[in-house]
């Protein structure tokens, strides 16, 4: 049990475990839902990238114990396959994942974090999530199979049908607003409240954190200055959301579950949603202690676990140890190799990516393709700052410190 | 006198009548009249489709993110009669509603409502985008919705502070010190420095962004009152607003989402 859980808090370092549930959920879509042409086209690509963490491994321990759990991640998929989709399955998965936390719960540090006021209802969220989650992908999946056998979706089957307002839809209501009131009610009487001492602006709590549906964006202050984190950030996923259906012109899978229609969609959508949204917010919620260090989920919270500082800019890395000259004077020379680098990101990639996904350039048009290939550029850029930061230690791509302008 | 004659006393007698004129709705028109002639079920169409009763498509988040709303707005209510948005009275009034008012259980609902309201919210939009909900006709539609999702995270995110504890207040100084980082709006944005007359600078803590967001350089008494009203009255209101056109564009769009 000690060593199980010596391994949960190596692996869950926020920045692998990050890689790991991107590739988790690319092979969840790849063996499960996509089944059929699994074994041909692809399937090597999760082993050789399997084969790239034993390596890295070899040298960073916590790679390596990346490395086991996404072979037995891999195994169980590829054994489970598309019968993930069936209830019986989807039962067991849930008995276990409540299984697993009833277990953990006897833990001290877990218990302390996790039955803290504030957090329940986010330990909650993460149920409801896998459940909803789980729930959309099998619906689609049956829908999918409804289609490739030549037939219709579930839902157009039944279209046609209309029911009165009264009694049906009244009666649901009725019974979803009786079933939440006894929940709410329970819920508040059996847990109060936090109140904490009145507030004190001299003495911050450490670690200070902001509202829990915010904590991914602290999260990301880890990678990102404030301007990025707190504030483009924020309002890109809001324009990005908006954006969505002026994007996506995919006239398929209007109204009813499905994914191989829109398989595109729905797997940025998910990367978006369950990986950069939830999951920061659950790392910030669960595993982020005194000084935003980083705790696994059974480690004591110490105020003095001390992390070294050592991280370095990009200018530095150039000029200094590539080139072994002084840092230039000048800041447009100074940081002229990062600025470069972000300009190429942003302005070429879209463009050498237009070849190879001419498919979606001519589909869509230009400008859609453009915006769409922009927003998911900025997605891109939180995992790969985690990788630069993870291999190289590298803290600024650019960092002009004289107008705070730092990437 | 037998409990059917009761019942049927009741359902005949002028109050009854007046009040529910269609009687029990037992047959095919009076179930139409029954939601034609009622404000709030008038929100319905009088027939829906199959797959909008369906919880299992559904899920029924849009239903408890209002229903949410809802207790919100009542629960909310009742504590405004406790508490008073100063910085003398703010934190005890709050020791007073948790020791002293009967039955208190209403911030606790208010709240949980709140955190559950987000997380209802979040798996609205997550059934939508799963179901292609948001495709044509429906795209202006998920732009309100997405509209109503930030006001939902502003009206918890403003309500955070108003118990003026210490846990208020860091998260609050915590989440709005990002917007002193606002590029070119606020002191320590990308580009700020550049913006001066001369030698005086034009984005100072006493002009920027982060100011204006909490009335002050630092949270404050006039944080505090900026909170409560936006709290209690702006984004409710731009919500409710909101919501109206959310509700009427479901039923212009096409009804309860369904496969077009």
């Amino acid at each position: 049990m000690t060593f199980l859980k010596n391994f949960i808090n190596v692996l869950s370092v926020a920045s692998i475990s990050f890689i790991l549930l991107s590739s988790v959920f690319a092979m969840l879509v790849y063996f499960c839902l996509l089944d059929g042409r699994v074994k041909t086209k692809g399937g090597t690509g999760f082993l050789v990238f399997g084969a790239i963490l034993v390596v890295a491994g070899l040298f960073v321990r916590p790679l390596l114990y990346l490395a086991v759990a996404y072979f037995l991640v891999l195994w169980a998929l590829a054994k489970i396959g598309p019968r993930l989709w069936e209830p019986k399955v989807g039962k067991w998965l849930l008995i276990a994942g409540l299984g697993g936390f009833a277990l953990s719960m006897f833990d001290p540090n877990f218990y302390l974090i996790a039955a803290k006021p504030d957090n329940v209802p986010i330990v909650a969220m993460i149920f409801l999530l896998a459940i909803f989650t789980w729930i959309a992908l099998r619906k689609a999946y049956l829908n999918d199979h409804a289609i490739l056998a030549g037939g219709i979706p579930y839902e157009k089957t039944e279209s046609d049908e209309k029911l009165f307002t009264w009694p049906d839809l009244v009666y649901t209501e009725m019974l979803c607003m009786i079933l939440l009131t006894i929940v709410m009610v329970v819920w508040s009487v059996g847990l109060r409240a936090p109140l904490e001492e009145a507030a004190n602006p001299t003495s911050s709590p450490n670690p200070a954190k902001a509202p829990w549906y915010f904590l991914g964006l602290q999260e990301m202050l880890v990678y990102f200055d404030p301007w990025l984190a707190g504030v483009v950030l924020p309002t890109l996923i809001i324009v990005g959301l908006m954006a969505i259906p002026y994007i996506d012109t995919n006239p398929k899978g209007n109204g009813y579950y499905a994914f191989r229609e829109r398989k595109w969609e729905i797997g940025v959508f998910l990367y978006g949603f369950l990986v950069l949204w939830s999951f920061l917010i659950i790392t910030g919620t669960f595993l982020r202690g005194p000084n935003w260090n980083f705790f696994g989920p059974y480690e004591y919270w110490d105020p003095n676990k001390l992390e070294p500082l050592v991280n370095v800019d990009l200018s530095e890395l150039v000029w200094v140890k590539l080139m072994a000259m002084p840092l230039p004077k000048l800041w447009v020379i100074r940081e002229a190799p990062g600025i470069l680098i972000v300009l190429l990101y942003f302005a070429l990639a879209p463009a050498l990516a237009a070849r190879p996904f001419r498919r979606f350039y001519l589909k869509m048009g230009g400008p859609r393709y453009y915006v769409g290939a922009f927003l998911f550029l900025f997605m891109l850029a939180l995992p790969i700052k985690m990788v630069l930061r993870w291999l190289f230690n590298l803290k600024y791509l650019v960092h002009i410190q004289e107008i705070f302008f730092n990437i | 006198m037998t409990l059917k004659q009761v019942q049927e006393g009741i359902v005949n007698s002028q109050v009854w009548k007046s009040i529910f004129r269609v009687g029990i709705p037992n047959t095919n028109r009076k179930r139409v009249l029954a939601v034609l002639g009622s404000l709030i079920l008038h929100l319905h169409p009088v027939k829906v489709r199959r797959s909008g009763v369906r919880m299992s498509y559904t899920w029924c988040m849009g239903g408890t993110s209002f229903f949410l709303f809802l207790v919100e707005t009542v629960t909310g209510l009742l504590l405004m009669f406790y508490y008073r948005p100063t910085i003398e009275y703010a934190f005890t009034d709050i020791m007073d509603l948790r020791e002293q008012a009967p039955f208190g259980i209403m911030r606790e609902m208010h709240r949980w409502g709140a955190h559950a309201m987000v997380i209802a919210v979040w798996l609205h939009m997550f059934r939508v985008f799963m179901t292609g909900s948001y495709k044509p006709p429906r795209e202006f539609n998920w732009n309100v919705g997405v509209i109503l999702l930030v006001l939902t995270l502003l009206l918890s995110f403003t309500g955070y502070l108003l118990p003026w504890d210490q846990l208020a207040i860091w998260a609050i100084t915590v989440g709005s010190n990002m917007a002193r980082a606002s590029p070119g709006a606020g002191t320590e944005g990308p580009m700020s420095s550049l913006m001066k007359l001369g030698d005086v600078p034009l984005i100072h803590a006493g002009d920027d962004a982060r100011f204006a967001l909490i009335a002050g350089r630092s949270i404050g008494a006039a944080t505090l009152l900026r909170f409560y009203v936006l709290h209690c009255m702006v984004i409710p209101l731009a919500a409710g607003f909101l919501m109206a056109i959310h509700f009427w564009r479901v039923r212009k769009d096409g009804g309860i989402s369904g496969p077009l």
